[in-house]
This record gives structure tokens, C-alpha cells and sequence, in this order.
């Protein structure tokens, strides 16, 4: 049994937070490379240019990407070989409450869906706690902006609607979302599981490394034709009408009823932010 | 091109969707709690804490200064949550928004009837944007946190027109121009 101080998952937390919202990852400052090299509209190009010299700016000057630092989503792997000590779930809104004050990120959490008086912290988080064998507590940050979350969905397919039936949802949901998910954006897709794990599935599947490859080779070649179609739509960057409206398709499957086909769709903007750390 | 706030006739004349611009001048900015508030001051007749007449408001709601800055971080957001009260004040005199993504037809409808422009800034370039933010002060709504309304002084703030005086639409031209699947 490892020992691991409440503490030390404060100050990881915080870290990150702050990390994740000032420097995007490699896999998505490559991709939006070759998308401006790829984007036929002039005004989309220089969309692009405008975004690429932001992620520079935001990371010479460590300040946020974007205004929205989202909510904080937070992963954590729990390896039954970890003992930690104290409050977990409070210890993590701890890390985000002094992340979010730290780094000068932007507070926009409202206590109560109807009420919505403004937290002024960022808090609470949404944690998704998974048990693990090993013999390490592993705490992945993503922070979600409003703008694209807004644009996602849960829905149950009939099994009879099958990959086609998946593909028209996948696309009047991209058309539909139009400028508003800041595009480029990043398509994640939970098939699979039931109501909740469709949307959960999706989540992770926007975790995925965008240059990664799905190790089932029909789901990698259903990603593939979904980002092409996607990127026939026309939407472009920032919506102004272009070739990429998508940097990447993701899709993450589980087991399912024989009654279901739940699809989870969670878009992202082109800031995709997530940071890792093994405690 | 330039263009001066508050927006005058000729200048919205001059204005047509597809126009790259740089903003100069005062603008405002709210979003959706202090939308709620103004609309509601204008239901009851009241005045509201700043005059719409000729204005530009900014739908952001930016991150903290670090020490010493002016501004944190301070894209736009989403505009279709503003539609619900857009109409209202185009009516008492609003003549530019700035945000992202498509507005409904009551506020398109709106936009020509009023003779205002609905420009949209790059979402997500918002470390970029903050640069050509000069001066902000906080003029309403403290409580709001984020969703203040701020005074805001921009030189060459970069924005492009969506939607002119004339009914152009330039995300409706634009995906036209570029679609290549129908389903």
C-alpha cells in the first residue's frame, strides 16, 4: 500500500488546471497546422493563422487560450494498491478552487441551474472515479467549455437504424451546431453502453491523442468516413464556410441491450484541453 | 476597415456581411445574466445603466486580469443565448453586437428592421482579442462576477460582418459556398 497526502492532489489539481487552460496539447497545436495548410477558403485559412498566433500568444504570456476555462472535468484512475489519505472529492475541489484563483481562469460556475448564483471558484467539479489495479492514483484535467458542451446530445437509436442511422445523427448534429462549437472542433461519439455510458464514452473518446487510430479496424474506418462527411458539410472554420470543420472523429464503444443503440455526441472546440498526471 | 463606435447611418450603410473590420472606440459588454436584467429594465420602462443608442455590445464575459493587465482573456461566446432579448434592445437603439454563431430569425428580422450589424469575432482567439482591449471598467452588475457589464475601450478590435442592414447572411453564403454532401 502507497500513502498519498490529500495535499499533494490539491496542488496536482491546481497545477493542472491551470496548465491545461494555457497550453493545448501537441496532438492539437500539429493538427490545427495542418489544417491551416489544408483549408481551401481564404477566410478560413487566416481563421486559422488568427488561432494558431492565439495558442502562441496564450503560452508566451501564460494566460488562458480562451476566456472560458470550462467546467473542470477530472478523471481519476485509483490504483488498489493506493491508500489515500483524507477527503478525496474534497481535495480535488480544493486543487480547482486554487487553480482557478492562481491562474487567473475565469469562474463559471453558478450554484443552482435555476437560481444560478455564481459560485466565484470555479467548484464544484465533475469527477468520474475509476478503480484500477496498480499501484498509482492517475488525475487527467479537462476543462469544458460551455459553447460546444451546449451542442452535444444523448440519443437512443433503434437497432434496425444501425451505422447509417449513427452517421445522419453524427451529421444534423455537426450541421445543426453550425459556428456555434467554435470550430475546427473535435467530434467524440459514445456508441454503445445505455443512456449514461453513451455520454461518457463520448467524453473519452475526446481524450483520445487526435493522431491515434482506433484499434478495432471497422470503428477506425467508420471514424475516418464520418470525419470526411463531416468535412463535407461546408461549415468550415469558425463557421464561415470551408473545408475543415472537424480536426478529428473519435468513437469509443461498449456492449449493449439488444433493444439499444444509444449514441453519445460530445463536440469540442478547437481548444481541446487535457493534462495528465501519475501521483 | 476601420470603423468608429458609436456605429453611425453610414457606416452601417457601408457595412455588408463578409467585411473584414476593426473596431475602435467604446463598446459594452454583456451576456446572458445581464441580458436578463436590461431586458427587464426595458420591459418596466426603466433606463438602463448605459445608453443603447448607437452602441456595440461585446457578448463576452472575460477571464481575471493578471496583475498589471488591463484584461485576462476575452473571446466571444455564443450569440443564439442572447436571442430571446436581442430584438428588444435593437429596438431601443443597440446598432452592433459581437459574438459567434447564428442568430435566429426574430433577431435577423430584427437586424434589418432596426438597420443594425451583427459581427462575429474569432471564438476561442481570445488571448489575441484581449490585446485590443485598452481600457475596461466594470459599470453594472458587480454581482455577475464574469457576466459584468464592462466599459470596454478597443483599438482595432477584429471582428467580420455576419449579418448587414440588407439581409445578408454571411454564415448561410459561406457553407453554401463550401458544401459538398447532402443527406
Amino acid at each position: 500500500m502507497r500513502k498519498i497526502d490529500c495535499n499533494a492532489i490539491s496542488e496536482a489539481v491546481a497545477r493542472l488546471v491551470i496548465e491545461a487552460n494555457v497550453f493545448l496539447p501537441d496532438d492539437v497545436l500539429k493538427a490545427l497546422e495542418r489544417g491551416e495548410r489544408e483549408e481551401e477558403s481564404a477566410v478560413g485559412k487566416d481563421i486559422f493563422r488568427q488561432i494558431i498566433k492565439n495558442n502562441e500568444i496564450a503560452a508566451s504570456e501564460g494566460m488562458p487560450v480562451c476566456q472560458d476555462t470550462g467546467m473542470a472535468v477530472i478523471f481519476v484512475e485509483i490504483g488498489n494498491e493506493v491508500y489515500i489519505e483524507g477527503d478525496l472529492e474534497k481535495a480535488i475541489n480544493d486543487g480547482v478552487r486554487m487553480g482557478y484563483r492562481d491562474g487567473c481562469l475565469r469562474k463559471s460556475i453558478v450554484n443552482d441551474p435555476i437560481k444560478r448564483v455564481n459560485t466565484g471558484d470555479n467548484t464544484p467539479a465533475v469527477i468520474h472515479y475509476r478503480f484500477v489495479r496498480a499501484d498509482h492514483l492517475k488525475i487527467t484535467v479537462a476543462p469544458k467549455g460551455g459553447g460546444s458542451e451546449n451542442m452535444s446530445l444523448v440519443k437512443m437509436l433503434k437497432p434496425a437504424d444501425g451505422k447509417e442511422g449513427v452517421r445522419r445523427l453524427v451529421l444534423e448534429t455537426v450541421r445543426a451546431a453550425g459556428a456555434n462549437p467554435c470550430p475546427p472542433i473535435i467530434v467524440g461519439i459514445g456508441l454503445g453502453g445505455n443512456f449514461e455510458k453513451a455520454a461518457l464514452l463520448a467524453k473519452e473518446a475526446l481524450l483520445r491523442p487526435l493522431d491515434d487510430r482506433n484499434p478495432d479496424p471497422d470503428i477506425a474506418a467508420f471514424e475516418e468516413s464520418l470525419l470526411e462527411d463531416i468535412n463535407k458539410l461546408g461549415i468550415g472554420p469558425q463557421g464561415l464556410g470551408g473545408r475543415i470543420t472537424a480536426l478529428a472523429c473519435k468513437i469509443n464503444t461498449y456492449p449493449c441491450h439488444i433493444a439499444s443503440l444509444p449514441v453519445g455526441i460530445n463536440i469540442n472546440c478547437h481548444v481541446a484541453r487535457h493534462k495528465s498526471i501519475e501521483l | 476597415m476601420e470603423i468608429k463606435t458609436p456605429l453611425k447611418d453610414d457606416v452601417l450603410e457601408r457595412l455588408r456581411a463578409g467585411d473584414r473590420v476593426f473596431i475602435c472606440g467604446i463598446i459594452y459588454t454583456a451576456r446572458d445574466a445581464a441580458h436578463a436584467r436590461l431586458f427587464e429594465l426595458l420591459e418596466k420602462g426603466e433606463e438602463t445603466p448605459f445608453p443603447l443608442e448607437g452602441q456595440v455590445i461585446y457578448y463576452t464575459g472575460p477571464a481575471p486580469a493578471k496583475a498589471g493587465w488591463v484584461i485576462g482573456s476575452a473571446g466571444p461566446t455564443t450569440s443564439y443565448r442572447m436571442d430571446p432579448y436581442t430584438p428588444m434592445l435593437l429596438k431601443h437603439g443597440l446598432k452592433g453586437m459581437i459574438g459567434k454563431g447564428a442568430r435566429s430569425e426574430e433577431v435577423k428580422e430584427a437586424i434589418r428592421k432596426y438597420r443594425a450589424v451583427y459581427f462575429a469575432a474569432v471564438g476561442g482567439a481570445a488571448a489575441l482579442i484581449s490585446r485590443s482591449i485598452k481600457k475596461a471598467e466594470i459599470i453594472a452588475y458587480p454581482d455577475l462576477g464574469t457576466e459584468a457589464v464592462r466599459k470596454i475601450e478597443v483599438v482595432n478590435f477584429p471582428a467580420i460582418v455576419i449579418n448587414d442592414i440588407y439581409g445578408n447572411d454571411l454564415y448561410e453564403e459561406g457553407v453554401r459556398a463550401y458544401q459538398r454532401l447532402e443527406f
